[in-house]
Formats: C-alpha cells, sequence, structure tokens
C-alpha cells in the first residue's frame, strides 16, 4: 500500500485538544502530556483524516524518513 | 469506533445552554467546566478533558461536520499564536474577576442586581423573565455574570467555527490554553 510511505508529523503549535485521537481509524495518537499530540509511526498509515479535523492545522502529511 | 459514554456529552453542553435561558441558576453548573479540567490537568498533568468529556468541543465537532455549518479553512496564523492565545486567556480571566467583583457589589449591598446578560463584553440583553426571588439578589447575579461568560464564548466559538475548522474554538479556549499551560508547567524539563 503506497500510504504506508506517508506519515504524520505535528508542529509545536499543537494545542493538545484532541480532535484528531478521535478521528484516526489506526488509533494512532496520543497525547500523554497535555502539550502536543504524538504519532505513532508504527500504526500511522498517512491517511490524513487527522490533519483534516485539526482546528489549529498543524499536522503535515509528509514522506516517512 | 464504538461510541462510549462520554461521546455524548455534547448533550449536556447544550442543555446547559437552553435550561440557563429559562431558569438562570442553572448558570451555576457552568463552574463545573471551570474546575474540572483544571484540577484533572493539576493532579493528572493532562488535558484528558479536552481530549475525553468536554462536550463544548464535541458540539462544535458536530455543528460543524454533521450538520455542514463549518467551511473548514485553515484558521489564520496569528489566532493560534502563543501571543494570542496566553493573551486572550488574561483578557478572559480580568473579565471574569471584573464579574466576581460585580457580584460582590451587589452581595455587599453597593449595587443592585440587573437582570441582564451582557454578550461579548458589550451587549446588553435584558433578561427578565427569569424568576429571581428564591436566592440572595448577588447568587443571581453571579449566574447572570457566568451565563453571559458561557453565551459569549458560544457565541465566538460559533462564528469560527462557520469561518474555520469545526473546533477553531478550542485553538484559543481560555480553559484549553490554561490546562495545557499547567501541563507545560509540570512537565518542564521532561522528553517528549
Ligand atoms: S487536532 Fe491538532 S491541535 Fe488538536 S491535538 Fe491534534 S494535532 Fe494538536
Ligand atoms: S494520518 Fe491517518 S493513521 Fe496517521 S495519525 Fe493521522 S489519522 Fe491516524
Ligand atoms: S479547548 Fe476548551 S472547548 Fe476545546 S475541548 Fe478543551 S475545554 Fe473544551
Amino acid at each position: 500500500m503506497e500510504r504506508k510511505f506517508k506519515l504524520c508529523y505535528v508542529s509545536d503549535e499543537c494545542v493538545a485538544c484532541g480532535t484528531c485521537m478521535k478521528v484516526c481509524p489506526k488509533s494512532a495518537i496520543s497525547i500523554n502530556n497535555g502539550i502536543k499530540a504524538k504519532v505513532d509511526a508504527n500504526k500511522c498509515v498517512g491517511c490524513g483524516k487527522c490533519a483534516k479535523v485539526c482546528p489549529a492545522s498543524v499536522m503535515r502529511i509528509g514522506e516517512r524518513v | 469506533m464504538k461510541k462510549q459514554w462520554n461521546d455524548y456529552l455534547y448533550i449536556i453542553s447544550a442543555l446547559y445552554l437552553i435550561l440557563g435561558f429559562f431558569n438562570i441558576m442553572f448558570a451555576w453548573l457552568g463552574l463545573l467546566c471551570f474546575s474540572i479540567p483544571i484540577i484533572i490537568s493539576i493532579v493528572k498533568g493532562n488535558k484528558a478533558y479536552c481530549n475525553k468529556y468536554c462536550g463544548r468541543g464535541q458540539l462544535f465537532q458536530i455543528l460543524g461536520t454533521k450538520f455542514k455549518l463549518s467551511r473548514n479553512k485553515d484558521i489564520p496564523k496569528f489566532l493560534r499564536s502563543k501571543w494570542f492565545r496566553y493573551g486572550f486567556l488574561a483578557f478572559f480571566m480580568i473579565m471574569f474577576i471584573n464579574m466576581l467583583f460585580n457580584t460582590y457589589l451587589v452581595f455587599s449591598n453597593v449595587k443592585d442586581m440587573k437582570e441582564v446578560v451582557t454578550l461579548l463584553w458589550t451587549f446588553k440583553l435584558p433578561w427578565n423573565w427569569v424568576s429571581t426571588d428564591m436566592f440572595s439578589p448577588w447568587v443571581y447575579q453571579f449566574a447572570f455574570g457566568f451565563y453571559s461568560i458561557m453565551l459569549t464564548s458560544t457565541v465566538l466559538g460559533l462564528i469560527t467555527m462557520v469561518l474555520f475548522k469545526p473546533r477553531s474554538w478550542c485553538v484559543y479556549c481560555p480553559m484549553g490554553t490554561m490546562t495545557q499551560g499547567i501541563c507545560r508547567i509540570k512537565h518542564r524539563g521532561d522528553e517528549f
């Protein structure tokens, strides 16, 4: 699957609202410290659902490095 | 994903505004959405309230997506800047203290209780269909003040919901900013 080569990145301007967490089909996002969302690179398939709903628009789907 | 009980808290948020419309005393319950997030962030060091239990965030999300009331555009950069977020929090706190001070003035009989809900800190809406003779006047003064805050933030949230993304309010919501700030202080020096 081509999508496997994409990954979601979160910038430091994240407000830790958790909107992204609710829509991720792979449950790849967690916010443990109330500061910033964290994406589990092993679970994320780069579908972009999270980036679409993020109210702060701080998520970016990019190539895996 | 299976729905859980906390996915329905938006109903409580909507009910709060509706019930407050008919009986201003319901406004007092709003203290819960001030204290619970702060307690969670201080005790647990996270934003579980925003992430799981905030009905207001859910309400905006539903109105914006299911009811398609949002343009789904990116929020302007300045609205998500630190300056704006913390500035708005400071402004909000000052207005909150001002509201408490007004309550105090009524409590000490310096001022009379006013049956008014103030929208956006400017527009005074006469609110005289509610009965205000069960408790002392200051109890009602606080309720009117608190309801004003809740209604104002809802209106602001609705405006940014329509203009930008459904949960745009969460970017500059004073409770969200404050709890994130508390978490930052709590996790100072941690790696993340
Ligand atoms: S939706 Fe955006 S701002 Fe909110 S927690 Fe996720 S990445 Fe952060
Ligand atoms: S891109 Fe898709 S899989 Fe990856 S974190 Fe976002 S919603 Fe989850
Ligand atoms: S930022 Fe405010 S409105 Fe959004 S989830 Fe948190 S407390 Fe609720």
